[in-house]
């Protein structure tokens, strides 16, 4: 190991009641790495992302941002769920774009990135509006600003929500299938804006269903396969050479030719 | 029978101050029940809404309980049983109590609604960015359920000003009994209950308008 993981997840375990959804999956990522995570729907690639900001709570394992233990700690030997305010806090050290959006429908473009600025960063009004503007110019929107999610294409409000996700300037973003709720023509817009923050070198960790997309950008992949990694490694690698049965079977069903 | 409309204005002139007091106390009263009630029926339907079972059930039973009640009887049980209890409350403290315990019911039942219907991607864009509960709610939900909340709750507020009618029946010279004192001594039932019914309609119309007015400041353009 050259430098310490900014991510790092060891043994991670998640189940819903009986349903083990994550049965001990381990990952590392380096500053700079793109990563994608593929596999087909119910192989716990979602949840294993929405573990990474507490979104979901998780039963066993360890994740660990910059060393600094995510959620949980032991305290007397016992694991113990951080406190929600230290829960909080750790949740801006990623930022997440949602498969919906999500973007605050009562705030203008410009006010649904200064949210997190203001409260979070406590910057002050004007400052957080230069940071919002700066953003929202990068993703092309900065015409935009005035308006209200209700007035944006399903396209416009993702680029926004990646906006107000990246101005937190964590230190890794999290991706979930931003691009599964748009129509097929709005894609493309979104996947260049990532394209160009991965080529910047913002730490990505990517769940999609955009085979292409996966194998021109990421530097590395992670496939899933029920609740473990099935296999991982580099793009070209994995997509013309598939190890395991599993995943040759799931890019011939996929799109990806 | 039969009076003039000039005596009328004659016997109007000679009551006006109790009358007037009579409609600034039906007002204080029905103003302080519903400021008092929904500062309480807000944290009631977050309770209803985010609470762990320990709140959210004697919540649960507190809101039923209460909603399940005539107003009248927790005006009645607020003087009475309360002054056995050995809370002495004057006639006016018991009532605006009262109303107020019965509004923050209704009121919380209107909020945990509001709450319910806003969409869970909200709340988890709010923590995404690392926002505690507290910031999420004044910012993310509060202003998204408002809108939701308004016009159910102008109503609300419209029968909380009717409510305090009750209150005269414990001896508060609110707008109703200081009608029926004038008449009592004039024998003028006509027109003094419906220059009664017409101060409160007023005074309804006035909160319909604020109603109206805020649900246009609050209106998100799409």
């Amino acid at each position: 190991m050259t430098t310490n993981p900014i991510l790092e997840i060891r043994n991670l375990h998640k189940h819903y009641g009986d349903v083990e959804v994550l049965k001990g999956v381990d990952c590392s990522m380096q500053r700079g790495d793109v990563v994608c995570v593929i596999g087909s729907s119910g192989s716990g690639k979602t949840t294993m992302l929405r573990c990474i900001n507490m979104l979901e709570e998780f039963s066993d394992g360890s994740i660990r941002i910059d060393g600094e233990d995510i959620g949980y700690e032991l305290r007397d030997g016992r694991r113990q769920r951080k406190s929600e305010k230290e829960v909080a806090r750790q949740r801006a050290l990623t930022g997440m774009a949602f498969q919906q959006f999500n973007l605050f429908p009562h705030m203008s473009a410009a006010e649904n990135v200064m949210l997190g600025l203001v409260k979070v960063k406590k910057m002050t009004r004007d400052e957080a509006r230069a940071v919002a503007e700066k953003w929202l110019d990068r993703v092309g929107l900065l015409s935009r600003r005035d308006h209200y999610p209700g007035q944006l294409s399903g396209g416009q409000q993702q680029r926004v929500a990646i906006a107000r996700a990246i101005a937190m300037s964590p230190r890794l973003m999290l991706f979930d299938e931003v691009t599964s709720a748009l129509d097929p023509e709005l894609v493309n817009e979104v996947l260049v804006v990532i394209q160009d923050l991965a080529r910047e070198g913002m730490t990505m960790l990517l769940v999609t269903h955009e085979m292409r997309f996966a194998f021109e950008v990421s530097t590395r992949v992670i496939f899933m396969n029920q609740g473990r990694i099935g296999e991982e490694g580099d793009p070209k690698e994995m997509f013309l050479r598939p190890k395991s049965e599993r995943l040759a079977e799931f890019l011939k069903n996929s799109s990806f030719h | 029978m039969d009076f003039s409309f000039a005596q009328f204005l004659h016997e109007l002139w000679i009551a006006r101050v109790p009358l007037l007091q009579g409609v600034g106390i039906t007002i204080a009263s029905a103003a302080l029940a519903i400021v008092a009630g929904t500062v309480l029926g807000v944290f009631v339907g977050l309770a209803l809404t985010y609470g762990a079972a320990p709140l959210r059930l004697p919540m649960r039973g507190y809101t039923d309980f209460i909603r399940g009640t005539p107003v009248l009887v927790l005006v009645l049980a607020s003087y009475y049983i309360l002054g056995t209890a050995g809370i002495q409350l004057g006639p006016f403290q018991a009532g605006v109590l009262a109303l107020a315990v019965f509004c923050s019911s209704h009121v919380g039942e209107i909020v945990r609604g509001a709450l319910q219907a806003i969409h869970k991607g909200q709340i988890e864009a709010a923590k995404a960015i690392g926002l505690t509960f507290s910031q999420t709610f004044v910012s993310v939900l509060m202003p998204q359920a408002i809108r939701q909340i308004l016009p159910t709750w102008v109503n609300t507020a419209a029968e909380m000003v009717k409510a305090s009618t009750l209150l005269s029946i414990i001896g508060v010279g609110d707008l109703l009994l200081a009608s029926q004192e004038v008449i009592s001594r004039t024998f003028m039932n006509m027109p003094f209950y419906l220059f009664a019914g017409f101060l409160y309609f007023a005074i309804n119309f006035g909160i319909e308008r604020f109603g109206r007015f805020v649900e246009r400041k609050t209106h998100i353009p799409s």
